[in-house]
């Protein structure tokens, strides 16, 4: 096990963040607690409030923090009062949060088509929020979040934005980009596992998904994720200041997927005429399944995913890549490269090598079938 | 910021630390072992969801369940909304009753959530407490109509600490055809809890209450006769579509360990933590003879003591006391000064609700420390009272 290419499902925290952790967990009070011991740990949530918002270029007091990005989509989009329209290429929690939420469809970009979006909004009757993600976590592919907002504002929409993959990988301003709720995830820039944010456009009051104590300004109960939010803070504060070595990624991942093309003509590099995240890469290989690719990967000692995490217990075909007008076969032959703080050079290589001899020796294997019949 | 504060921790049911044990079993799931135990289909991924898989045993293990009935959460308030929320809801939306009976002294959560869905038009009925703190269960069962779905109580109580007769609620449940669920908050780790016996159908877990971190719970959800729930967080389907989102796998190993620890340290640290609690008792009781005593003293978790001194200011008490970490109510209403509605609900007026202190004992706590916290308690009331008896002279 030594080459992980799997970051957009989770990144091993940084050693630094670690640190935190620890620190926060040596610490054993209630932040609800009015004694010194309750104070200390107030000063911990306090610290690595500033430092989330200072990553997003917000206020501390608009973040609500929560267990994780599924619980932030949730909560922004589950009792909103009114449509809410969503693309098709959003992540499972925002698809599901809404059963009745409309679908807005993108192109063989994943990007959103603005004139379908005008539509759904035109038809719509009262109040309406749409979410719109701002990278995808299978292809990395950014929407064009200012374009939305202009055409939801002709129509006097709000605007959730899921930038749980985007955070810490670009930068990512909420006042600039003018949303009204956004959703982060920690352990998707270096943080640990089980703890997101959903921040909230001041005056703007989504219903709390958990009741209860008055924590999080009566916004979200329950007793705060100490050295969860420590270590948010933590990553944070690192992924901010790491923003150009991020982009500086996007150079890896272009050497990677040029030489993918050279070895293997067929190869299908998806989302690759949109404006991308520098790490991730979604790569299909025509007559291979995701699956197997993933497993020939696994027994060399690579990880890479196929679709994201979350679904991948079950291999389904890629509902992002069907709603970029993908085939079946072709949604099921594809690939997720996601490259992270840790990864070098190196890590592209074993990786181009592995899947190029795999991919060549599929035409040998096809050809060996063939010649046996 | 200071440095790590030198006082006597007494607060262990707003929180405990994290054992020692347990963090050294979590640490390496930040870093070395990391992994989304969703990715199956690659070695990080199968090692996180191997681990996860170990501690949903462990877990199970503590209130004889299965591993298969375990669904993992942030901590108890989630575990309390999506077992009372999920459930009504799920029973609603079929058809089958809009009814839940609870108890007075529930934690907000339980309350909170009980009243969302009064928004969304179930029914509740609240039964009260005796003055002891304990809920009648003839009181529960004549609660019960055709309707009812759900009776939630609580194992134990996080201001008294009284433990509520669960096997008896369990059966007339059961017999009722009605789901029981229990926020076994404070219980859990603390007291023996069995499923099987005691017919509970959900029962939630905190982590932070015993020695895992905060962030971390559990919602036990029988399978056999299945309890349903409809989930609250939508999404990659995760804990049998009970509970999406990423599992933390550092956290579940956490509770997981924890788990462990209190099963087998259950009964010996019972039996101290009980020391201590009668060793505080009759030392306050030496300067104090009119102290009281909040809730029944022989149904109760062996870590808790609730104490009043009449006429004493319990809130002025705390803010004397820098070096003893007590509270007087639960952390999360604490901010707020209103009386406790706990000890209200035992019959107690404001003013002998407002003159009670909570006293949390836990695993680490020792006799020394109790020495100079129990010293230093009677002094502290015993100023405050000097002080106004000075005052009505004047």
């Amino acid at each position: 096990m030594d080459t992980y290419l799997d970051h957009n499902a989770t990144t091993p925290v940084r050693p630094e963040v670690a640190d935190a952790v620890v620190c926060a967990l040596t610490q054993h009070g209630n932040a609800s607690s009015v004694h010194r011991f309750g104070r200390l740990v107030r000063h911990t949530l306090d610290e690595a409030r500033e430092s989330v918002a200072v990553l997003v270029g917000v206020s501390p007091a608009s973040i609500i923090f929560t267990s994780g990005g599924t619980e932030a989509n949730n909560q922004a989009l589950r009792d909103f009062d009114g449509h809410v329209l969503v693309s098709a290429v959003e992540h499972d929690s925002v698809l599901g949060a809404r059963e009745d939420a409309l679908v807005v469809d993108t192109d063989a970009d994943g990007v959103v088509v603005l004139g379908h979006l005008r539509e759904t909004l035109a038809s719509c009757e009262g109040a309406a929020l749409v979410s719109v993600m701002l990278a995808n976590n299978e292809t990395g592919a950014l929407q064009p979040l200012r374009d939305v907002m202009r055409v939801a504002h002709e129509y006097g929409a709000l605007v959730h934005c899921d930038a749980v993959q985007a955070a810490g990988k670009i930068n990512v301003s909420f006042a600039d980009l003018g949303v009204d709720m956004m959703s982060l995830s920690a352990h998707k820039l270096g943080g640990p596992q089980g703890v997101g944010a959903l921040i909230v456009r001041d005056g703007l009051d989504p219903e709390p998904l958990l009741r209860g104590g008055g924590q999080e300004r009566r916004r979200r109960a329950g007793t705060e994720n100490v050295a969860g939010i420590a270590g948010f803070g933590a990553a944070a504060r690192i992924a901010l200041e790491n923003l150009d070595w991020f982009a500086g990624l996007t150079k890896l991942r272009d050497d990677l997927e040029s030489r993918l093309r050279a070895a293997v003509p067929d190869v299908v590099i998806h989302a690759i005429d949109a404006e991308r995240l520098p790490n991730t890469s979604c790569i299909g290989l025509p007559g291979m399944t995701a699956e197997m690719q993933v497993m020939q990967l696994d027994l060399a000692g690579v990880a890479v995913s196929a679709g994201s995490a979350c679904s991948s217990g079950k291999v389904a075909p890629s509902h992002v890549l069907q709603a970029m007008g993908q085939d079946d076969a072709a949604a099921q032959s594809a690939i997720r490269v996601s490259l992270g703080w840790n990864s070098d050079a190196r890590d592209v290589d074993r990786f181009v090598d592995t899947w190029v001899t795999m991919a060549q020796r599929r035409g040998a294997n096809a050809d060996a079938r063939r010649s046996v019949a | 910021m200071s440095p790590a504060p030198t006082a006597i921790y007494l607060d262990h049911q707003a929180t405990t630390p994290v054992d020692p044990r347990v963090l050294d079993v979590m640490l390496p799931w930040f870093s070395e072992t990391f992994g989304n135990a969703h990715s199956e289909q690659h070695a990080w991924g199968r090692q996180a969801a191997d681990a996860v898989d170990v501690a949903r045993e462990q877990v199970a293990a503590l209130i004889g369940a299965t591993a298969r009935e375990i669904v993992f959460t942030s901590g108890a308030t989630e575990s309390n909304n999506l077992a009372i929320k999920g459930a009504v809801r799920f029973a609603m939306r079929h058809g089958r009753g809009n009814h839940i009976v609870t108890v007075s002294t529930e934690h907000k959560c339980v309350l909170e959530s009980c009243a969302a869905m009064a928004d969304e038009g179930a029914e509740m009925t609240i039964v009260g407490v005796g003055p002891d703190g304990l809920v009648d269960p003839e009181l529960v069962a004549a609660a019960i109509t055709d309707h009812t779905v759900l009776v939630s109580v609580m194992a134990a109580n996080n201001e008294i600490g009284v433990i509520q007769p669960l096997a008896e609620l369990g059966a007339l449940c059961r017999a009722r055809g009605v789901l029981l669920h229990t926020d076994a908050a404070q219980a859990a780790g603390k007291v023996p809890l069995d499923v099987e016996a005691m017919q509970i159908d959900l029962l939630s877990i905190s982590g932070h209450k015993m020695y895992a971190p905060k962030g971390i719970g559990a919602l036990y959800t029988r399978r056999r006769p299945r309890a349903r729930l409809l989930a609250e967080m939508s999404g990659g389907g995760q804990e049998r579509g009970n509970r999406s989102g990423t599992l933390p796998v550092p956290m579940v190993v956490a509770l997981g360990e924890a788990s462990v620890v209190a099963v087998s340290e259950m009964s010996a640290e019972g039996t101290r933590l009980a020391g201590l609690r009668t060793r505080m008792l009759d030392r306050l009781r030496v300067d104090h003879g009119d102290m009281f005593v909040n809730g029944a003293m022989d149904r109760r978790v062996p870590g808790n003591l609730n104490v009043g001194f009449p006429g004493v200011d319990a809130e002025a008490l705390m803010t004397a006391l820098e070096s003893v970490a007590i509270s007087t109510g639960s952390a999360c209403t604490s901010a707020s000064v209103e009386p406790s509605y706990v000890l209200r609900a035992l019959g107690l007026d404001d003013a002998d609700a407002g003159a009670s202190i909570r006293i949390g004992f836990g695993r680490f706590t020792t006799e020394t420390e109790v020495d100079i916290a129990a010293d230093m308690i009677a002094a502290a009331v015993g100023t405050q009272r000097s002080d106004s008896s000075v005052r009505a002279a004047e």
